[in-house]
């Protein structure tokens, strides 16, 4: 491989009826980085995120992943996703559900069985696998979202605001999965909307009202304009240009 | 005072909502002016075919209003088989044969009282006819709910598996399921073909408990074959299927889903046969050419009641496949709305 940007986006506008969502945006995400995109709810995150995922196609601009043209029917193999909202069968149990999503990306008998006991235990919810869906509670309903989107070892990781409702320990571990993924080669994008979680990011791009204002390393945007939080750096960038 | 904000709110909520304002005031506008179509159309005229019979009959005939032919009798059975006429009359003696095509209870009805009021109308009372009515399809015990009966079996089979079909198709979509979905390598077409083939299983259960019990515990007529009347149901409720996925695309939630009853099912129900078409606007019959389930209530009235077999009812299964796949297509394409490829 020799494309030096996992993720790309040139000039990518989206509009939804009349209201531009996102302008003119570019962005470059390199391999095997856990990028995080920092926002309000509203700025424009999830539509970022389904504009790279396949699932929604700009208006303007153009979105590259692994050097090919999104959508890109082949590509979905290579991502892996988890929206916003869980996307879950209720009436269907997790395993049910997980075996479900596996069958959708090829995986069969026993290599499923072990992929779902794999991610179930990284998620911890391996003693809920014959729970109905409808039974769980929001935080099991974000792990079994985020296992499903682990489910066929994806070398592209796009978690819209995976750790929503889940608790700090389990958060802990989350991230540290994550770390060990990022530094078995996946490349993992990550929205939220707390700072404090941006911090664990290697780089991070702030966006507002459908603009991308910074994006650089958490440090980096720190120290450039002196300011010891994650919080105050991203008043500047958002309000800076007012002075 | 908080009642008052109350009714406002809800005011100003239905008011924003112009799904259901066009729902409560155009459709039924829409149905009623189907229904007086129907109902204050012109007089419904009998088609009679005369064998025989003396010239002052004849006329007495003509001048009620009805429509006469002299066919043959070889024609004129075979008329009678085509439902191009409603009965044929031959004189004998003092006895007149009335027989009767027989399908539609109603009509029956009609066409014997029309005939018996006719003739003795201005007849010295000593003189009087003898009809001696024989039918052709059914008979003088088949009652309405056996005509009706094979409309039933369809109208059911097409409204809940739209109404199900289409809920569920719906449900994909608000719960986020369906953009996860179409965040995996699954093709638009497959999970068009997936819900058909999932629901089908359910549609085949469906259509073989209906059948089965409306011909064996509610023992409504059937002459025909079993296999072509699973064989109709199943493509009736296939096109069911595919029209209310279809559908649900242009729906938010369930009660935009259940608002197209009114639009979609009902005029299908006018249309079916239940109701007596013969005396509506041609221009306005014509709409039936597009309702799937008239072709489907057509196929089983001819397999049930006059037991025709594969060369009477290969039009309506093919008007049936045609649907089915053009609403297949269709919700390919609709699909293109989330995912373009």
């Amino acid at each position: 491989m020799v494309q030096s940007n996992c993720i790309e986006l040139n000039e990518v506008q989206k509009k939804y009826g009349k209201k531009i969502v996102l302008q003119n945006t570019s962005l470059q995400i390199n391999h095997s980085e856990i990028f995080c995109l920092l926002g309000p709810s509203g700025s424009g995150k999830t539509t970022m995120v389904k504009l790279i995922s396949g699932i929604d196609t700009a208006n303007k601009g153009e979105v590259h992943v692994l050097g090919k043209k999104m959508p890109d029917l082949e590509l979905f193999h290579q991502i892996g996703y988890m929206a916003q909202a869980d996307a879950l069968y209720n009436e269907l149990t997790g395993m049910e559900n997980l075996e479900f999503f596996a069958s959708l990306y090829g995986l069969q008998g026993t290599k499923q069985t072990d992929r779902i006991m794999e991610v179930m235990e990284l998620v911890n919810l391996t003693s809920d696998l014959k729970t109905l869906v409808k039974k769980y509670s929001g935080g099991m309903r974000r792990r079994l979202s985020l296992a499903i989107a682990l489910l066929h070892a994806p070398s592209i990781l796009i978690l819209d605001e995976p750790t929503v409702g889940i608790d700090p320990i389990l958060r802990q571990s989350i991230w540290k999965e994550l770390r060990k993924l990022s530094q078995s080669g996946t490349t993992i994008l990550v929205t939220t909307h707390v700072m404090d979680e941006a911090e664990r990011c290697d780089r991070l791009g702030m966006i507002y009202k459908g603009q991308l204002i910074a994006v650089d390393t958490p440090q980096q945007l720190k120290q450039q304009i002196g300011v010891t939080s994650l919080e105050e750096a991203f008043l500047f960038y958002g309000g800076g240009d007012k002075k | 005072m908080r009642i008052r904000s109350l009714v406002l709110r809800i005011v100003r909520e239905f008011i924003r909502d112009k799904r259901s304002l066009a729902l409560i005031i155009v459709a039924p506008i829409m149905i009623l002016t189907l229904m007086s179509f129907i109902l204050t159309g012109e007089e419904y005229q009998p088609k009679l075919n005369v064998i025989g019979l003396s010239p002052s009959l004849t006329k007495k005939l003509e001048s009620s209003g009805a429509k006469l032919y002299k066919k043959t009798t070889v024609q004129a059975d075979r008329a009678l088989k085509n439902r191009e006429i409603d009965a044929i009359l031959t004189a004998n003696m003092q006895t007149i044969n009335i027989k009767l095509e027989g399908s539609d209870p109603a009509k029956n009805k009609f066409v014997l009282r029309f005939v018996q009021t006719s003739l003795q109308s201005k007849m010295p009372s000593e003189i009087r006819i003898i009809l001696s009515v024989t039918y052709l399809h059914g008979s003088k015990d088949m009652s309405s709910f056996d005509a009706d009966g094979p409309i039933l079996i369809g109208f059911f089979s097409f409204f809940f598996v739209f109404i199900i079909s289409g809920v569920s198709f719906l449900r994909e979509r608000t719960s986020g399921t369906l953009e996860r979905l179409l965040a995996t390598p699954l093709r638009r077409w497959e999970l068009v073909i997936g819900y058909v083939f999932g629901f089908g299983i359910f549609m085949t259960i469906q259509a073989c408990l209906i059948t089965w019990y409306s011909t064996q515990v509610l023992d409504m007529m059937m002459v025909g074959s079993f296999s072509y009347l699973l064989l109709v149901t199943l493509l009736l409720a296939i096109s069911a299927l595919t029209l209310g996925t279809l559908l649900s695309s242009f729906a938010n939630n369930e009660l935009q889903m259940v608002q197209f009853i009114p639009l979609v099912i009902v005029p299908q129900v006018i249309f079916s046969g239940l109701f007596p078409l013969d005396g509506m606007n041609p221009g306005i019959r014509y709409l039936s050419l597009f309702m799937p389930l008239r072709y489907g209530a057509d196929a089983l009235t001819d397999i049930m009641i006059r037991g025709k077999g594969w060369s009477d009812i290969s039009t309506d299964v093919f008007a049936l496949i045609t649907f089915a796949l053009i609403f297949i297509l269709l919700n390919i394409l609709v699909l293109r709305k989330y995912r373009k490829i």
